[in-house]
């Protein structure tokens, strides 16, 4: 048997199988499979099945999305004025280092190799942090902007007002520049916009920045939270590394946790191109 | 750690490389310089004026390739059963009906909610939009 601790379960299952048929498994072996591969490869059915609801979970997202896009184009040009293309690009890096930290941490397992195992597990996990920490500096510039936008419009619709005011200065993330909102409203403010200043903007732009920012946010907080996920989990899978649970028979959770991983990183991509690269369509007039 | 049943090992199929095929480090360090590439290719071409729809063709290309490599390599599709890449790609198909009957049935119906929100908002133009 290996050097692992004997756990109670252990114990018990040892007890429990002594008289029972001969038929003796390691405690990483659960009873109702005959081997580690069987136990391995249901495991990954498992898992591909469960990614499967993945995708049909945020394809329902980025439905919204295309129809959105294809019969409001107009909303997608808050994304070049309001997204920084550097911050999505540096999370977009972030994520593909975890992706190859996670696949070399899943050969670290099958190899044996625990401390390579630990250091790959802890900078998949380190890059998870990175990615969260730079996407709430977008939100902390986004949100309150959203906010203000959202209760503006009731206002005005109980008021009647045609215009609403918001304060605009730091939505693109960029401290001191200005939105650069005023280039495409026609009738806005014309000075520059700072954290001060509010900018007085239509109602049909007003509902526009709505819209925007409730697919911006529903599309990334989703795929945020997926990443809190695999933090919870690349936690347990650094855990159990430390505990030695892993070896060549046994480093399903490992490779599964991965296979979770690059879905999430997949579908960042994906957000990556079409929140922050797509241009808007300049040909089409409103 | 070394094997720890009989049972392992006399029903390890997989000769030289226990239960599965295992990734080789240039392969993975090669797959990961690609991506970064790739990734500065398409922050870079979405800066270029391609034309039309062009934009979103290029853009998705790229994201496509990009998404390939992970799930042939990083997510060791190329080297597992054939049935893991049929379960994927079938959900890939469905996505793809999903949206397009989507889109199709809102596209057909968005001259009856533009006619409606008129009505509605009966507020007329504002001076100076595009």
């Amino acid at each position: 048997m290996s050097d692992e601790p004997a756990s109670t379960a252990a114990v018990a299952d040892a007890n429990a199988h002594a008289p029972h048929e001969g038929h003796e498994h390691p405690p990483d072996l659960a009873h109702h499979f005959e081997t580690h591969e069987q136990q391995f490869d249901t495991g990954k059915m498992g898992i591909w099945v469960f990614l499967v609801t993945e995708v049909m979970f945020f394809g329902g997202l980025f439905c919204i999305y295309a129809v959105y896009r294809s019969n409001h184009p107009e909303i997608f040009q808050y994304a070049e004025q309001y997204l920084d293309k550097r911050l999505g690009m540096l999370n977009t890096l972030v994520l593909i280092l975890s992706s190859l930290t996670a696949a070399w941490a899943v050969r670290c397992a099958q190899l044996e190799q625990r401390r390579g195992l630990i250091f790959n597990l802890s900078i998949t996990l380190a890059c998870a942090f990175i990615f969260l920490g730079i996407k709430s500096i977008e939100y902390s510039h986004k949100w309150p902007v959203y906010r203000e936008v959202s209760h503006a419009l009731t206002e005005a619709n109980k008021t009647g007002s045609k215009t609403i005011f918001v304060h605009l200065g730091h939505v693109n993330d960029k401290p001191h520049e200005a939105s650069g909102h005023e280039s495409s409203e026609g009738g806005g403010g014309g000075e520059h916009a700072t954290a001060e200043t509010r900018t007085e903007i239509s109602i049909q732009e007003g509902r526009n920045m709505n819209w925007f920012f409730s697919i911006y946010f529903c599309l990334t907080g989703l795929h945020a939270i997926h990443v809190i996920g695999g933090i919870i989990f690349f936690s347990w899978l650094l855990v159990r590394s430390h505990l030695g649970h892993f070896h060549r028979n046994y480093f399903g959770p490992v490779d599964y946790v991965a296979l979770y991983w690059h879905v999430v990183d997949m579908i960042w991509v994906y957000l990556f191109l079409l929140l922050y690269l797509i241009k808007p369509e300049k040909y089409l007039g409103t | 750690m070394s094997d720890t049943d009989d049972h392992a090992q006399a029903d390890d199929a997989h000769h030289d490389h226990g239960l599965a095929h295992v990734l080789s480090w240039p392969l993975l360090l090669g797959v990961w310089a690609a991506l970064t590439v790739l990734t500065f290719l398409t922050v870079w071409a979405s800066y270029v004026e391609w034309g039309g729809a062009l934009d979103i063709v290029i853009g998705m290309g790229i994201a496509t390739i990009k998404a390939v490599l992970v799930a042939l390599f990083f997510m060791h599709l190329k080297y597992d059963k054939m049935l893991y890449s049929v379960v994927f790609a079938t959900s890939l198909l469905f996505l793809a009906l999903f949206l397009s009957m989507v889109v199709l049935d809102s596209k057909q119906y968005q001259p009856d909610i533009e006619k409606w929100e008129k009505d509605m908002f009966a507020a007329p133009e504002t001076p100076g939009r595009q």
